[in-house]
């Protein structure tokens, strides 16, 4: 294809119909990246990266700063969309650069033109004027449906969009829904809602209560209103917060804030979690707390999770395999020992050796 | 005395809804025996024209609580929200008026003027879903803009500058008179009523927690699975949809809909309510819009009878009794924002929520640690 940014050939699925179908990665495999690449402009932030987290399993990835590690998080969290390659996550294709999306726009009109069209047909074969008018009618209806589907986004509509051979990719919140909770580098918890709101916040696809259960405060919103603050409790207590659940989430102390952003991403019930520097700024004994914790959740909760981490002593500890970047490249991967005594991590991490 | 206090908070907190309802009443039902035998209101003017006067401020309550929707709840700032008062009302006059001959009641009316103004609100709403700050609210703006100007040259259809006239007044065991303000104030607090529970309910909801949550860090809302999207297009259609029950009593009340009536200073004073009274606090944002009405058309009409009165003489150019201090409206309102947000930026009576968010700097742990949520969406790496 195309070359996009000089020295980057693109490797864009061409082909709609592997991005629909059911990607096989093996029954233990949950997330798996392929040749993912993101530039911004002239900077490429992540080269062609391969990745595959094993179900159950914590992941690591490790670099230097500016290496494209939270680049790639952002890839595979639906915020940015890839340059080239694509994301399948438990067996679907989630993420990959859009294929054909001039054609979107062409599938919003269609409808309402073959509408159009009968109408223009009836006009011609003299039928009844409320015929017309209501195939007129009809069109329009069609139009102001397609142009709110274009922007709510059905589960039907995208099967329309493939079948028209359109890709578009999840966003963070169908990612969410598909089962990927994550957490931010610098703290996005709500600052101004209690910790327990935050936790309900998280659990936000998991709950059903809409606008009309609100309005006529139906059983099933009062009932879900109690159930909800309770199961948000349990998560707290799971970081252990329980006790903290009535203050806002600003006035928490650092280390708490870190595990109130870890309850909220559980609180969606999650298959895989990215962390994104979890011990960042804490002391050794949170440190540790930390560690443990996360290596509970998956022992505890089954949870596989994708780690990015400066600390090596919680990298070495806890990661079943390490992935290293650097500027933008997979320099290294294999389990912990293999990637210490690896001379291109040790040299990204130190330097070359004086000659 | 304080313990009764917090058991009637615990009790009203338990039954919020009842107690919105029961308080509402008590106040719809004092405040006109108030201003009809209570010197000095009752001198001030007639208790007919008390109530009326009332019945016009429950409008703009009306206007302010849909606003506090958007702008309070879901935080977008909506500088066009007149059209769909205009919406609303343009609804109940094409369907109840002698323009096409038609007749619908009154009372379903007012559900189809909201449903017409929420489809606009959607489809006003959707093109500016990914603009923040600034751009949403010039787009708004524009809306707001456009839609009196399409009723104002539709004159085909609406009869253009004229207006609709001959509007339908509303039926209930009998057509509301024309005299007598009062059926109208009691709709208008049956209605106002209604939706002060809704917006409370909806405030408590999984969607109210949602807005919020928009309002503080979209990004971290979308990457907690809130979908911002349809969560957006439900603030601006249930805003809208309140301010389409505003326009369908408006139209029937003054029996005549013009372009006019939906200029950008009704959008204004509207968002004005709403800051003034307290961003996200129904209660707050209610008060705000009496405060405005009545400083508006009884105030200041006071001010000019007042020095009228008095007849003092004049001092060089200035001469009180000649100023029309009506005139000065939009002045004080402006000064009254100025010092608002210099002094109390988060309103007459804020939510408890706004509050923490614009007094960071006073409370314990401070706000170094709060996430930003104007920064880039895009973390660097």
């Amino acid at each position: 294809m195309t070359e996009d940014v000089e020295g980057v050939v693109e490797v864009q699925v061409e082909d709609i119909g592997q991005l629909a179908a059911e990607v096989d990665m093996g029954e233990d495999v949950v997330l798996a990246a392929v040749k993912v690449t993101k530039s911004f402009g002239g900077l490429v932030a992540v080269r062609e990266v391969d990745l595959e987290i094993p179900r159950g399993d914590i992941v690591s990835l490790i670099g230097p700063n500016g290496a494209g590690k939270t680049t790639f998080f952002n890839v595979i969290a639906g915020i940015l969309d890839p340059t080239s390659g694509h994301v399948a996550f438990d067996k679907r294709t989630m993420i990959a650069r859009p294929i054909r999306a001039w054609f979107e726009p062409i599938v919003w009109v269609v409808p309402a033109i073959l509408a159009g069209l009968v109408a223009a047909g009836a006009l011609l074969l003299n039928a009844s004027p409320t015929v017309v008018s209501l195939l007129i009618l009809l069109a329009l209806g069609l139009l102001i449906v397609m142009f709110l589907a274009a922007i709510v986004r059905p589960r039907w509509y995208l099967r329309v969009l493939l079948r028209a051979g359109v890709f578009r990719s999840a966003r963070p919140n169908d990612m969410v829904k598909a089962g990927i909770g994550r957490t931010f580098q610098n703290i996005r918890l709500f600052a101004n809602m209690t910790a327990l709101e935050n936790v309900q916040v998280g659990m936000h696809h998991t709950l059903r209560a809409n606008a009309a259960d609100a309005l006529f405060s139906t059983p099933r919103a009062r009932t879900e209103e109690r159930t909800s603050a309770d199961t948000a409790t349990d998560y707290l207590r799971l970081v252990g917060l329980a006790d903290r659940r009535g203050e806002l989430a600003k006035n928490l102390p650092y280390g708490d804030q870190r595990r109130l952003e870890l309850a909220r991403a559980l609180g969606s019930q999650p298959k895989l979690l990215l962390l994104d520097e979890p011990t960042a700024g804490m002391n050794p004994r949170e440190t540790i707390e930390m560690t443990r914790l996360i290596d509970r959740l998956r022992k505890d909760l089954g949870l596989s999770i994708l780690l990015i981490e400066h600390d090596m002593k919680v990298v070495m500890g806890i990661s079943d395999r390490i992935y290293v970047l650097d500027h933008g490249e997979l320099i290294a991967q294999g389990s912990p020992e293999e990637v210490r005594s690896n001379p291109r991590v040790i040299e990204a991490y130190l330097g070359k050796p004086a000659a | 005395m304080s313990a009764a206090i917090a058991r009637l908070r615990t009790t009203s907190g338990a039954h919020r809804s009842a107690s919105i309802l029961i308080g509402w009443a008590i106040v719809a039902t004092v405040l006109p025996f108030v201003v009809a035998y209570l010197p000095p209101f009752s001198t001030f003017q007639s208790a007919n024209l008390w109530i009326d006067g009332f019945t016009n401020a429950g409008v703009l309550i009306l206007l302010a609580l849909g606003l506090n929707i958007v702008v309070g709840y879901a935080g977008l700032l909506d500088l066009g929200y007149a059209a769909f008062y205009a919406i609303g009302a343009y609804t109940y006059a094409f369907g109840a008026s002698p323009i096409y001959g038609l007749h619908v009641p009154f009372w379903p009316m007012l559900l189809v003027g909201a449903v017409a103004a929420a489809m606009f609100g959607i489809m006003l709403g959707a093109p500016t879903l990914r603009l923040r700050g600034d751009y949403l609210a010039i787009v708004t703006l524009g809306f707001g803009e456009i839609v009196p100007a399409v009723f104002l040259n539709a004159d085909k259809f609406t009869k253009g500058t004229n207006g609709i006239g001959g509007v339908y007044r509303p039926n209930f065991l009998g057509e509301f008179p024309i005299i007598d303000p009062k059926p109208y104030y009691i709709a208008m607090v049956v209605i106002l009523a209604l939706v002060m529970v809704a917006v409370y309910r909806l405030q408590d909801s999984r969607l109210g927690r949602a807005w919020a949550a928009i309002r503080e860090d979209e990004l971290a809302a979308a990457s907690n699975g809130i979908n911002t999207v349809t969560t957006k297009l439900l603030a601006f259609a249930l805003g809208a949809s309140v301010a389409g029950f505003a326009g369908v009593f408006e139209a029937s009340k003054l029996t005549l809909v013009s372009p006019d009536q939906f200029i950008f200073q009704v959008s204004f004073t509207v968002l004005a309510a709403v800051v003034l009274g307290g961003m996200g606090n129904p209660w707050g944002v209610a008060v705000g819009a009496f405060v405005l009405y009545t400083i508006q058309s009884v105030l200041l009409k006071g001010l000019n009878t007042f020095f009228d009165t008095l007849a003092l003489p004049a001092i060089g150019p200035i001469n009180l009794a000649s100023i029309d201090f009506t005139q000065y409206q939009f002045l004080l309102y402006g000064l009254a924002l100025v010092g608002m947000m210099l002094l109390r930026p988060e309103g007459l009576f804020p939510s408890s929520r706004r509050r923490r968010e614009l007094h960071a700097e006073t409370e314990a742990g401070g706000d170094e640690l709060g996430p930003d949520p104007s920064s880039s969406p895009v973390e660097e790496a």
